[in-house]
């Protein structure tokens, strides 16, 4: 129940925050307006809507990375988390209510995402949902990283670390700007290793109807989830430790 | 009963010795003070009591169960207001303090209840629907105590309540401390001597981490032979220096 108290109260803290509307939902759709504008004068395969949707879905998770480190960050270095610390609040509750929130908030990006796509093209089908509903192992990974970040830096270091670092290689390394295979080599299995291309053609595959090829990606995602979340919680818990 | 009571309650940072054998004792529906100047060892003595930091020795009881093995049964007990102000900026006046009942699984009507008692505090009927991130720096103290009294704690921490705030808040938050009196223990910190002579029926003196004196504002000055509260605070602090 605490839980659930901390989480509404976390929800309410990051959408109340413009950032959160400007980076989260404003600046994904821009992208999404602007590479279908380019695919409408040179058509590129890559910037298909099928295909760019996917990948500006995930790519718009990253800054879920950004609100959760801020917050945790900006709570741990506020008089709020030792009042906190003071209350019956456990551990459990902390990183349920800080984790919690940040799923619906992803989800909702996505489909404000999918929505803005059927503008250039993009037919609501079954697939879309599907699309919608794998989005989440994705999410988990976005926000164990910000979980992760938020407990062992401070809010100017979240900032650089995951409004910069992590927007950037998870762009770079999720084959929505480029293709991977143009590129091949270390980088291309650097970005085979990462969740992130993982988690663009997981949702490709749903929304192509090509569920067969969507469980090697589907548990390379929820691998990487498990880890980072796990990593997240262990750094966190010994954060509170130390305070 | 004793509200408080520690036994040579200790906290060593690798060679700083912050809080040193700390014998204390402090009464129920007392309003004790904790003196000292930086670094003395008042904020790291909260800290302890409140279950926010682990002793490295001896011990502290607080309504008779031990910050060692019972913190979850104290921090149902305790109200903490600390040295800064503690409040979800994010939030409005009204869903700080909802947020705080939630916590401590209040109903509904509990929740009124409490808000009415304490809505003189924050000026509530202005307030509430206004962003506490947004507040004036008396109105944030305000609600930071107020949300550490919504919880009906049966020891309540004050940690230099009114640092920083103007004479006018400052006064206006005596008042309030004023009227906590008999009402639960409350332990406050501050630097201000007239604060600490003004509210206290007790006040301690700390210095590196020991506790010098302990007594009421009258025998404090009486033993330091000084007629005023903050000479004889000087006086008590220089002497164990030389």
């Amino acid at each position: 129940m605490r839980a659930f108290v901390f989480a509404k109260r976390n929800f309410r803290e990051i959408l109340r925050d413009p950032l959160t509307l400007f980076f989260g939902l404003g600046f994904p759709l821009v992208l999404l307006f602007l590479l279908s504008a380019i695919q409408r004068s040179i058509p590129v395969s890559l910037f298909e809507i099928e295909h760019l949707t996917p990948g500006i879905s995930v790519f718009g998770l990253s800054f879920v990375t950004l609100f959760s480190g801020f917050l945790i960050s900006k709570d741990r270095s506020s008089a709020f988390m030792s009042r906190l610390y003071t209350t019956p609040m456990t551990a459990l509750d902390f990183i349920i209510g800080y984790t919690l929130p940040l799923i619906p908030l992803g989800v909702l990006q996505s489909i404000v995402c999918y929505l803005a796509a059927t503008i250039f093209g993009l037919k609501l089908s079954l697939g879309v949902v599907f699309a919608l509903l794998l989005v989440v192992p994705t999410c988990a990974v976005y926000i164990g990283m910000g979980l992760l970040f938020g407990s062992i830096l401070n809010d100017k270091q979240v900032g650089g670390i995951c409004g910069a670092l992590v927007t950037n290689v998870s762009a770079w390394l999720s084959g929505t700007w480029f293709d991977l295979e143009l590129v091949g080599g270390t980088f291309k299995k650097i970005a085979y290793a990462l969740p992130f291309v993982h988690g663009v053609e997981l949702q490709r595959c749903a929304l192509s109807g090509n569920f067969g090829e969507m469980l090697p990606h589907l548990l390379w995602v929820i691998g990487w989830a498990v880890v980072i979340l796990v990593a997240a919680v262990l750094l966190f818990l010994r954060q509170m430790k130390k305070q | 009963m004793d509200a408080i009571k520690t036994v040579k309650l200790t906290k060593k940072y690798k060679d700083t010795v912050a809080v040193d054998a700390l014998d204390l004792t402090v009464k129920e529906g007392e309003l004790f003070a904790l003196l000292g100047v930086n670094g003395a060892g008042k904020t790291t003595t909260v800290k302890m009591l409140s279950c926010l930091t682990r002793p490295t020795g001896g011990e502290a009881f607080l309504d008779g169960k031990s910050v060692l093995t019972d913190a979850e049964k104290i921090k149902r007990i305790i109200g903490v207001s600390p040295q800064e102000t503690a409040v979800a900026s994010g939030l409005t006046v009204g869903e700080n303090l909802e947020l705080i009942c939630d916590l401590y699984g209040f109903s509904k009507e509990k929740q009124k209840e409490k808000i009415k008692e304490l809505s003189a505090l924050v000026d509530y009927e202005k307030t509430k629907n206004k962003k506490a991130g947004k507040l004036s720096g008396g109105m944030k103290r305000r609600l930071s105590i107020a949300m550490s009294l919504i919880s009906e704690p049966k020891i309540l921490f004050l940690d230099e309540p009114t640092l920083g705030l103007d004479v006018i808040s400052r006064r206006e938050l005596w008042d309030i401390i004023e009227g906590l009196k008999g009402k639960m223990t409350v332990i406050l910190t501050t630097h201000y001597m007239e604060e600490a002579e003004a509210l206290s029926d007790r006040v301690g003196i700390m210095k590196d981490g020991k506790l010098l004196i302990c007594g009421t504002p009258e025998g404090i000055k009486t033993a330091a032979s000084s007629d005023r509260f903050e000479d004889a605070f000087i006086k008590i602090v220089r002497e164990e220096t030389k």
